[in-house]
This record gives C-alpha cells, structure tokens and sequence, in this order.
C-alpha cells in the first residue's frame, strides 16, 4: 500500500531548470511546493575534483543511470526498436539540477520567425514552400516572440546572462544582465574572418558569467575562471548558471519549498470523478522501493521531454499520436538537430585546451529566415558558430578524413591537430515530419517495470541540404580565418544513437492553441486537465538553429505564472 | 618541469629484477614476472621518456612497473591484450605508446569494476543484433567481451599465421585487428551475443582513454600522455592566459598528488 503524504498546493516532478523556475516562482507567490527528483541532493561543493574527463565527461557520472531507464530507437517503423543501452547522442539529466548541472551555457532566445514559422514562411513564399505533402508538418506555437520577450528577459536575468546586443535577433527589452566574456585569439580570428565576409559576429549569450553577479533572487553568481572543463561537468566555482546557484536556493528560502530527492515518479493520478482534474502523482523512493502518493492541487511535469511524455501516456492522460492516421498529438512533432561544419588546419598552435562552456562566438545570417529561401530546399537554417569550451585529449583526436583511426598516422595526426584545428559549424534547426514521434515500447521495461519510451527518428531531406548548405558556409570562413587546409563535414545520411550530438531533444508534448495539434495551450496547461502542467523543450513544436535552454527558461517562467494563476483563480487560462 | 619523475618513488624494475636473480635475457612468462612480461619488448631504448630516464641504456625491456592486476590474472592474456593496444597506440618517435603509459592496467582496472561489469547500462534482454545507428546490443558486458576478444585474437592469429597473437609481428598483428575492426574475424559466438567489430571499438577507445585518462586512473603515466599533444590537465583556471595571442605552455598538473611533474600553481 502507498503511503499517502500531505497535500500540497504544487508538486513539480523532476528538479531541473523548468522544476527549479516553477517551483521558486510558486514558493515566493505563497504556495507549498513540493520538488519530486529521482536522484540525488548535489551542489557546488560535489565538483571539488571534477576536473577528469574520464569520469565525467566519457564515464558520464553526472547523468542518467540508463541500467534503470532509457528509450528504445529505431530509424524508421519497419525497424525493430531496440534500446539504448549506453549513452551517447544525449546525455540525460538526472539528480538535483538535472541536465543544467553540466550544460554548456549556451543561452540563445529562439527567434520571432521560430514561433510563427507557418504563418512568415506562407506570407513570404507561399503555402508550397510548406511542403505538407511530403510529410512536414510545420505549424506555429501559439505564442508570439513578442509574448514570450518578458519571460526571455526573466530568465536571463535569474541566469546573469552574459552577452551583447545581436543585430539578427528579435527585439530586447533590456540588455544581458551583464558583459559578454573575454574575446580570445581564436575567436578574434572568427570575428574577422566573419566580418569580411559580410556577415554579423557578436559574442555567444553565455551562462559561464564575464563578472559575479547578483540575480533578482538575491542569489549570487560566481565570475567564470575560463577552466576549460563545463560541458558534462559541474562549476566547482559556482560560475555556471544552474539550477542548483540560482532558483533551487531561491526557492527553498521561501521556506515554501521542499526538495524530495529519490523519489520517481511513476504515475500522474487522475479523478475518477472529474475527468478535467488530476489529484496527485504516485512515487516509489528509489533506495527503499516504497511507494507513496502525493496529493496535490496542481500538477507540473517538469521532468524532460521523454520523461513528460511517458508520464502521460502511462497515466493514460491524452491521446497518443498514431502515424498512420495523424490522430493523437501526444509524441508528435519530435524534432533534433543536424551540425554542419567544416574543420580547419592550420600552422600555428592554439590555446585549445583553454576555455569555457559558452565561449565562443556566432552569427545569425544563415538563421531563420534571415536569407532568402526562395532558390532553396529547405526551411530555415541554423547559428553559425565558432566555441573554444576546452577541448579534452580523449575526446579530441581530430584526423583527416584518410587517416587510419588506430596506429601510428592516428597517433601522429591526433597529437598535432589536437592544438592545430579550429572548427566552425553552424546548428541547424530541425522541423517536425509525420514519421518522427514518440511511443511507448511494448517489449523493453525500466527498473520499476514500466514500459520504456520508444523513439522513431531519422533525418528528413530538409536536413540534409539544410546540413550541407551550413557546411559549405562554414567551410568559407575557416578558409577566410586562413587555415592551410579545409575539410568539410560528410553529408548526413540516418541518424544513429551512438555519437554524442546535442542534448537538445524536442516536442512530443508540444504547446499550441489548437487542441487537434497540440498537448497543452500556450501557458503550457493540458488541454484536458486543468491542473496539470507540462514544460521543456517537449513543448517546443520544432527545434530552431539554437541551444534550447533560454527557450525552455521562458516557458518555464510563463508556465509558472500560469500555475499562480490557476492557483488563484482556476478554471481554463487560455479564456482570457 | 619538475625534476622529480614519477617513478622514483616506484618500485624500480632494475631492482626488482636483480633481487630475484632473473636475467634480463628470457623474460617471458612466469607467474612472478607477469607484469613485466611484454612491456615494450620490441622497443629500443626509449630513454626519451621521463619515467626511463633513470633507466635507460641496458637491454632490459622498458617500461612501466608492476602495479598489480586485478581483472587480469593470466599473464598470457594480459600480453596479449597489452600487445592489442599497443598496437593501437604505438611507441614511435612521437613519444612512448600504450604500453609504457601503462594503458593496460587502466583497462585491467576498468574491466574489474564499473566499466566491465556495465553497472550503469541497459542489460535487460532480449538481445538482438540490430542496426549500427542503434548502437551496443552485445548480451556481453565489457568484462566478458575482452575475455572473448582476447581468445578469438589468438585464434585468428593460430588460423592465419599458425602462432599466438603475442608472438606475431606487428604488421601480422595489425592484420588481425583489421579483421575484428571490420567486422570479418570470427568471433565465435552469434551476432545478438557480439560482434567482432564491438570488441575492436572498446579495444580501440580503452586504449585512448588508458592513453589519456588521469594517472589517478593507472595510465597515462607520468602524464606523457598528455604531454605529447600539450594538455595541461588539471589546472584551476586560464583566465589570466586565455588572452595570450600564442600558444602557451604549461607544465601539466594531475588532479591529485603533485608528485606527477606538476607544479601544484594552476
Ligand atoms: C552536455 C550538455 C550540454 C548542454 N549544453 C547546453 C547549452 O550550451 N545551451 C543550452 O541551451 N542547453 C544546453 N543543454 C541542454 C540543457 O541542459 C537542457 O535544455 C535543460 O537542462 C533542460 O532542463 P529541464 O528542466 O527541462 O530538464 P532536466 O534538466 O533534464 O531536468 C529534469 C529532471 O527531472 C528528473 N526526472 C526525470 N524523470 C523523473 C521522474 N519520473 N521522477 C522524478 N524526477 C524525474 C531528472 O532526474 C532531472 O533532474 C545541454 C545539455 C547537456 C546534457
Ligand atoms: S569554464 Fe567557467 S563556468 Fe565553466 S566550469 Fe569552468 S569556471 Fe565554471
């Protein structure tokens, strides 16, 4: 028998950023909060000796225990899904702070084309352009840029973001919170190279702060020691904006809020007499195998796109999407990203191993519809960028492409390249197609015998050009940064699990004011429960040519007002 | 650079060989001696790494102490894979190779716990081969995969050049590693259980990582590893360098004991 807690006014399942913003915003507006986190307390004090790429970054210490939970995958339908039984294209969160532990830092807002994409790309081109014939199901978010700028700014502001104005971006209301980080020999090189080619360079938005800071929460940030070792580490500086420096305290300080580390969430309960109602989530306390239920008044699913959309579905809220006939919404739209770049190699040595997890700088010509697509074969484009974040000796071995991977050529050609190449790659955006979504898997269980997400997903066409197109640019400015040698990356061909790519995985619970395409309206409440909340990059309806966190910040802030207010006043928010 | 190696406070092998009456002619096999047993035979002086320097110039085989096996136990399968992963990484005139970096007792270490065991993977059946872009499917976990790994490299190697796989010249050597890389050697054991070409990844990213990893991990000794491509390891922080509009060196600094030549100021 579950032993049952005590009611409470809010439950956020899973305590990452979106678990983090939901639940502060919510303990300062008065309510009892209660943060369900499968794994464990951890802080800034836990990263004294992070610096060992083995242990973290190959070893993945910090994120999903996938012994016990993962997804299955496979290409297409007429494949047999077959688990994921190690990490790699993603690396999932787990424990306090989730994946905003060891991200990056990389803190771009979406642009305005991204949420009304449907609508720009018809006006522009016309509904051809579109393509809904050959499976592409692009469609808008329901919400404008313009909406979402207060909760952007927000969030930069809780994060410190440092930065400078883009010329290519949507509108601001405020400048970043603080500088932009120091400018480097490297990046110095991009810059120029960048500029005399016509295009806009300017400093990546950064999480890793030029300076401390201190957020309208009270909380401080540290300044960024430039140590080379963030993405898939912790900061031992508490320099890196994450959950843990920023909303978690924030919140606990409330006196509002409490953490419940091991505890998984394995079921949303619903109301067997009002159907427009959910009344808790069942947990099992992962070190005892104890199972209990926690009432609550409102329910937030905070626990990253796979995590969000299998709660649903095994809770049996919603209607799981059907590729055959299109019907459902819940697992449609799952998008990713496709990298295209070009490597150079050059004379001279560079600091390589130095850096930081938002070093770096971009620009934003070949984004968005910032270009003209008329004469193309595909739909936006993607943020051309160079990083130097630090590179690692055993992951970095960069080879031309003849080179034998093991021997002595490998050998020689990994040792000098390691300081001798500079990458420049654009991150394409990736729009949703009828064949990619999100199911449950009826063979594969996790660790408390529910059955695994199961993933279908592979490249479309639009990805291909679109990859090969930013290559090509890409090419054009390491050759312009005056390298000796160029190579550009190999066309994409399906999409494979195995490499590392992004943690940047999106939809299958996505946002919308249409209930016949969408999970939850544009305050990200369930179209058929009132008090059920659901936000992270699931609710993103396709994935732009940008890192997703300033996004997934903002909905996570517009999320929380809308959990205020149904708090207040209940009923329905998208009836204004 | 620090003038203390990493080694002086090890036991030296000159020393040990001498206590035990061994002459440094026939160093193979025996229980006693497994350790030493393969350890850049082939190898010339190799006096240009720091950790021989006290060393070098004899004919005894160079190359790292004994620091005791735990995955390992048979000294034939321990040459064997040391000889795998040398070839991998050899010693050339870009500096010492897997072998005198001490990458297989990184990997003896890895394969007795987490890493071996696939403690923090997904090992529920079924099992069924699958497409590459799907990823691992072996039944195997890593401990059990170089077990199998190391007695089909000297199966293939009985079968094509009628001698164990240590005993065969490196280019031989290589041969039989293309084999397994691309998928032709014989694993003996159907595909859903694992692929020959699984075993020649791991081989093949144990052998960077023993390579590179931290000396806290039993490889990457004396930090060659790192010096060779200008890794500083562990430094606290680069904010007052970063700027530097050349490349900067820097003695390379272990995360723990600043006994491995580093200079402990970040
Ligand atoms: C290596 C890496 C680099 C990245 N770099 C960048 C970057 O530079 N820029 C950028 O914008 N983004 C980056 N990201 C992505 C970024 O980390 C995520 O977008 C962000 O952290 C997502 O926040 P979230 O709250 O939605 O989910 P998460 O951070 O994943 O948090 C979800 C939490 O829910 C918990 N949980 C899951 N299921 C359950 C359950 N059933 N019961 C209880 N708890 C549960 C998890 O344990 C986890 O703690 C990176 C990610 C990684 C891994
Ligand atoms: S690079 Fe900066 S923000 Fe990142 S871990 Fe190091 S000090 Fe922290």
């Amino acid at each position: 028998m579950a032993t049952e807690m005590d009611r409470v006014d809010v439950v956020t399942v899973g305590v990452g950023w979106t678990g983090g913003i939901v639940a502060a915003e919510a303990a300062k507006a008065g309510l009892q909060v209660v943060g369900l986190e499968r794994g464990r307390e951890r802080g800034t004090e836990d990263y004294q000796h992070i610096h060992d790429e083995y242990k973290y970054a190959i070893r993945y210490e910090l994120m999903q225990d996938v012994s016990k939970e993962t997804l299955t995958f496979r290409n297409s339908r007429d494949q047999r899904a077959l688990p994921m039984r190690q990490l790699g294209s993603f690396l999932l969160g787990e424990n306090l702070g989730g994946a905003g532990t060891h991200w990056n830092g990389q803190t771009w807002r979406f642009l305005p084309y991204d949420f009304e994409i449907r609508s720009m790309t018809e006006e522009r081109y016309g509904s051809e352009k579109l393509r809904d014939d050959d499976g592409y199901r692009v469609q808008d978010w329901g919400i404008t840029y313009d909406e979402l700028e207060p909760y952007f700014d927000q969030f930069e502001k809780t994060a410190g973001i440092s930065g400078e104005e883009n010329p290519l971006s949507g509108p601001r209301s405020n400048p970043y919170p603080t500088p932009p980080m120091m400018k480097t020999r490297i990046l110095e090189m991009f810059e120029e190279a960048s500029s005399n080619l016509g295009y806009d360079p300017i400093m990546m938005p950064s999480a890793n702060l030029s300076e401390q800071f201190e957020n309208p929460d009270g909380q401080t940030i540290a300044a960024c020691q430039y140590c080379g070792f963030c993405e898939r580490f912790g900061c031992e500086y508490g320099a890196k904006s994450s959950p843990e420096v920023t909303v978690i305290p924030a919140a606990r300080e409330t006196g509002n809020f409490e953490v419940r580390t091991h505890s998984n969430v394995v079921e949303i309960l619903t109301d067997e007499d009002d159907d427009s109602q959910v009344t808790g989530v069942r947990y099992v306390d992962t070190r005892t195998g104890e199972e209990f239920i926690q009432p609550a008044d409102v329910v937030v699913l905070n626990s990253y796109v796979f995590n969000n959309y299998k709660l649903l579905r095994v809770s049996d809220i919603g209607q799981q999407y059907d590729p055959e006939t299109e019907e459902g919404t819940l697992g449609r739209n799952y998008c990713y990203q496709i990298f295209g770049g070009a490597t150079g190699y050059f004379d001279e040595q560079f600091n390589t191993f130095m850096g930081a997890g938002a070093l770096g700088m971009a620009f934003d010509n070949y984004n968005g519809d910032n270009f003209d697509h008329s004469d193309l074969d595909f739909l936006h484009g993607g943020n051309m960028a160079i990083t130097q974040t630090g590179n690692r000796p055993i992951a970095t071995n960069t080879i031309r492409p003849d080179t034998p991977s093991w021997g002595s050529e490998f050998k020689k050609e990994s040792i000098e390249n390691y300081t001798r190449t500079l990458r420049v790659q654009g991150q394409g955006a990736s729009l949703p197609h009828k064949d990619n979504y999100i199911d449950l898997d009826d063979e594969y269980t996790d660790a408390y015998g529910i059955p695994l997400v199961q993933l279908t997903y592979n490249f479309t066409d639009q990805d291909v050009s679109a990859q090969k197109y930013l290559a090509e640019k890409a090419a054009e400015v390491v050759e312009e940064m005056g390298a000796n040698e160029v190579v550009v990356d190999a066309e994409i061909s399906d999409y494979s699990i195995v490499p590392y790519q992004s943690t940047h995985n999106t939809g299958g619970t996505v946002m919308g004011d249409d209930p016949e395409t969408s999970v939850t309206n544009n305050w990200l409440q369930h179209w058929d429960r009132d008090n059920l909340f659901v936000v992270g990059a699931g609710s993103f309806v396709h994935n732009s040519g940008y890192n997703p966190t300033a996004t997934v910040g903002a909905l996570a802030y517009r999320c929380a007002e809308g959990v205020i207010r149904f708090a207040e006043e209940g009923g329905r928010l998208e009836e204004e | 650079m620090a003038e203390k190696g990493p080694d002086e406070k090890q036991f030296s092998r000159r020393d040990f060989l001498k206590t035990t009456g061994v002459a440094t002619g026939g160093i193979i096999g025996g229980s006693l001696l497994g350790g030493f047993v393969g350890f850049n035979m082939n190898g010339d002086s190799g006096g240009d790494t720091a950790q021989n320097d006290q060393e070098s110039g004899g004919d005894i085989a160079q190359g790292q102490q004994d620091p005791g096996r735990v995955f390992f136990h048979n000294d034939a399968e321990f040459e064997t894979i040391s000889q795998a992963m040398e070839r991998i990484f050899p010693e050339d005139d870009m500096g010492p190779g897997a072998i005198t970096l001490g990458a297989p007792y990184f990997l003896d270490m890895q394969l007795a716990g987490q890493y071996g065991n696939n403690t923090r993977e997904y090992m529920q059946g079924p099992f069924y081969a699958g497409e590459t872009t799907q990823g691992y499917q072996a039944r195997l976990r890593r401990a059990e995969l170089f077990r199998l790994g190391i007695e089909r490299l000297n199966a293939e190697a009985n079968e094509q050049f009628d001698d164990d796989f240590s005993n065969l010249d490196g280019e031989d050597q290589d041969e039989i590693l293309t084999r397994f890389q691309e998928g032709e050697a014989d694993l003996g054991v159907p595909e859903d259980t694992a692929k020959p070409e699984d075993f020649f990844g791991l081989l093949r990213s144990a052998t960077i990582e023993g390579v590179y990893a931290d000396p806290l991990y039993r490889g990457n000794r004396g930090m060659e590893g790192w010096k060779m491509k200008n890794f500083p390891g562990h430094q606290y922080q680069y904010i007052d360098r970063i700027q530097s509009d050349s490349m900067v060196e820097i003695d390379p600094q272990p995360l723990f004991g600043g006994d491995h030549n580093g200079n402990g100021n970040g």
